[in-house]
């Protein structure tokens, strides 16, 4: 049974620890480790494709990492408040969304947008004074939008979890002693959800910085870092890629930490005596 | 307290405004769909007076505070606070404040910042000196004043109660209302908090209204006492009144603990009892009723007095100050005595024969 979980471990995490291994290999080849060196760090960041498509991923993951955090928030507080039944069945879809799976985001995603930009292209064209009309196509905004989406959805389940946590009685102590409903929301309930919703933010940024299938359907010309990653790997593993690899390993756990972090629970529990 | 009217019967003239009433309800009733938590309640809570809202558990009393809180709109009827019906009014504008059950303290403020919370909501704003000031005046009457920097996590619950207790009186309300404070609290801690708000409502002079399931509680503590049942108001009284003299077996059962006998009542005021005696009590009625007898108005004496009902001593329990008895008396059942430990009734044995001796005027008729 020992032997068993070891094992379970060793396949699970071994591919990870040579990856980042080797990404501090002095020699090239990706079979025999030579020696320590971190020159494929330096090697792979001052490659201008790879920080273009870095830079794109950044934009791209804050963006919509803000965007989720926002409407997330308001969509928890606005779920909070309605009903019991109307609460099941929108708590359902969120939680549904979270599941879908990619290929069928970066689809449905590509197909509303293009059907979308068929439409308001040519209104465009048809009221712009000018010789050439402005084109919107995919690209930043549409792998956003689509990030933004299935993200949204994340921090919507984890700010709903904290505000369920606070309990009508905070809510109404803060109405008893004079605050308006605003008042409530600026000084009570905010300042409690706050923590989840940066939460919330850090896992929708790694969610979008890490994926690959969705951007894959909607960015257009842009190019994300895992996408990157994936055209550079067809042309053989190279040690830069296993640094760039090791560098976004290290970030996304980071990240993921200070969400975890954020997410701990607390209590008013009194001590004893 | 006094009933706002007669149960039933319907309010004759118009409104009549009474000045000296904090709390009003006006035939309130509350409905949660099919389920009815108040039904038809009239209350006056007199201002400056310690006023305790007592009943078994989902009598509707909670329902009652939350509405005067104004978290809770009547289904029907009215709540007045100082005189101004309160309907369509949030909770933020009502002159009231509440000390809720779980205390409801902000875990993400220190002590200072929850206790001032209340003062730095008014509008137009308080000064911060006078915020300061009363704050801390808040702290020291409950005792809590080196507490201020404190975080709510670090206090212990007698301590977060206090704190709770400091949040509402620090804004002076007309009304300070109590949701079962004492609750969660041990037994010491929480005989000597019944001291301190009692202490704190004399000192403060605010209209305090407590609301409990302890009959100990509101009757130590209240200077009136309304007693409710599924919804409605049982009686209205000082504690003296609905202890002795209750109105019907609900309220005798539940303010103290009581004897249950029945017997029949004859022409004459002659109360039959069970074991054939007849006893003089005074009164016209006739039919079967239902006795009750408080443990204490009962003497034990020796089976050779020779006066009294006889039965045997089945078991004996040591109260502390008072001694309690389970006398199995002939023809009568079971019975329950409580005696001072001092007096020489405080020594009969289990399986003694005694007499069980008791004034008919102690005796509570009810119809049954
Ligand atoms: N929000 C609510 N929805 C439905 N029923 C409720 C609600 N609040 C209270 N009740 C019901 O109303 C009755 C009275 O409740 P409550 O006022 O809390 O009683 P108490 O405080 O005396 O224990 C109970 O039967 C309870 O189940
Ligand atoms: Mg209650």
């Amino acid at each position: 049974m020992r032997a068993f979980v070891v094992a379970a471990y060793l396949f699970l995490y071994a591919p990870i620890a040579l990856v980042v291994l080797f990404s501090f290999n002095a020699g090239r080849n990706a079979s025999e480790f030579t020696g320590f060196s971190v020159e494929w760090y330096g090697k792979a960041f001052s490659n201008t494709f790879l920080v273009q498509a870095l830079q794109n991923s950044l934009i791209i993951a804050f963006v919509s990492a803000v965007l989720a955090a926002i409407f997330g928030t308001m969509a928890a507080i606005a779920i909070e408040r309605m009903s019991e039944r109307a609460r099941l069945v929108f708590d359902g879809l969120f939680a549904a969304a979270i599941v879908v799976p990619g290929v069928v985001i970066g689809i449905a995603t590509l197909v509303a947008l293009v059907t979308m930009l068929g439409l308001i292209n040519p209104l465009i064209a048809g009221v712009w004074p000018g010789e050439n009309p402005p084109r919107i196509g995919l690209g930043y905004f549409s792998v956003i939008a689509a990030h933004g989406l299935f993200t949204m959805a994340v921090v919507t389940m984890i700010v709903r979890a904290r505000i369920a946590g606070l309990g009508r009685d905070m809510v109404e102590a803060s109405g008893d002693l004079y605050a308006t409903p605003f008042g409530t929301f600026r000084q009570i309930v905010l300042p409690q959800i706050l923590p989840s919703i940066v939460a919330g933010f850090l896992l929708a940024f790694t969610f979008s910085f890490d994926d690959f299938i969705v951007a894959f359907f909607v960015s257009g010309s842009k190019t994300t870092l895992p996408m990157y990653v994936f055209a550079s790997i067809r042309r053989g593993v190279t040690p830069e890629i296993n640094a760039v690899a090791t560098t976004v390993l290290v970030a996304s756990l980071f990240l993921i930490l200070g969400a975890h972090f954020l997410m701990r629970p607390r209590s008013n529990k009194p001590v004893e005596g | 307290m006094k009933p706002a009217k007669e149960q039933g019967t319907s309010r004759a003239k118009g409104p009549a405004i009474d000045p000296s009433n904090d709390i009003e309800f006006r035939a309130v009733s509350k409905r949660y769909g099919d389920v009815t938590a108040v039904a038809g309640v009239d209350l006056a809570v007199p201002k400056g007076a310690f006023v305790a809202l007592l009943g078994p558990s989902g009598c509707g009393k909670t329902t009652c505070l939350r509405m005067i809180g104004g978290f809770e709109q009547p289904t029907e009827g009215t709540v007045l606070i100082e005189n101004r019906p309160m309907n369509g009014v949030p909770p933020y504008q009502r002159p009231v404040n509440m000390v809720f059950q779980h205390y409801a303290l902000f875990p993400h403020l220190d002590v200072m910042a929850n206790v001032s919370y209340g003062l730095r909501q008014m509008r137009p704003p308080l000064a911060r000196t006078e915020v300061q000031r009363r704050s801390e005046e808040a702290l020291e009457l409950v005792r809590l004043g080196g507490y201020a920097r404190r975080r709510i996590h670090e206090l212990s619950g007698g301590q977060q109660q206090r704190v709770a207790l400091a949040r509402a009186i620090v804004n002076r309300p007309a009304v300070l209302l109590l949701d079962e404070p004492l609750a969660a609290l041990d037994r010491k801690l929480r005989t000597a908090m019944q001291f301190e708000l009692q202490t704190l409502q004399r000192e403060l002079g605010i209209t305090f209204l407590l609301v409990t399931h302890d009959q100990e509680e509101a009757l130590s503590m209240s200077d009136f006492v309304c007693v409710m049942n599924a919804g409605r108001v049982a009686q209205t009284g000082t504690p003296r009144e609905v202890y002795d003299t209750p109105n019907s077996l609900f309220v005798a059962d539940f303010v103290g603990k009581t004897n249950h006998l029945s017997g029949t009542l004859e022409p004459g005021g002659v109360l039959r009892l069970a074991n054939g005696v007849g006893l003089a009590v005074g009164g016209n009625g006739t039919g079967r009723v239902a006795v009750v007898l408080r443990p204490e108005a009962i003497r034990l004496h020796p089976e050779a007095a020779g006066r009294g009902f006889a039965g045997t001593v089945t078991h004996r329990i040591f109260l502390g100050s008072t001694v309690e008895y389970a006398v199995a008396a002939d023809g009568l059942g079971d019975f329950l005595v409580t005696a001072d430990r001092g007096k020489s009734d405080g020594t009969a044995e289990p399986g003694a024969r005694v007499r069980l001796a008791f004034d008919p005027t102690a005796l509570h008729l009810y119809p049954s």
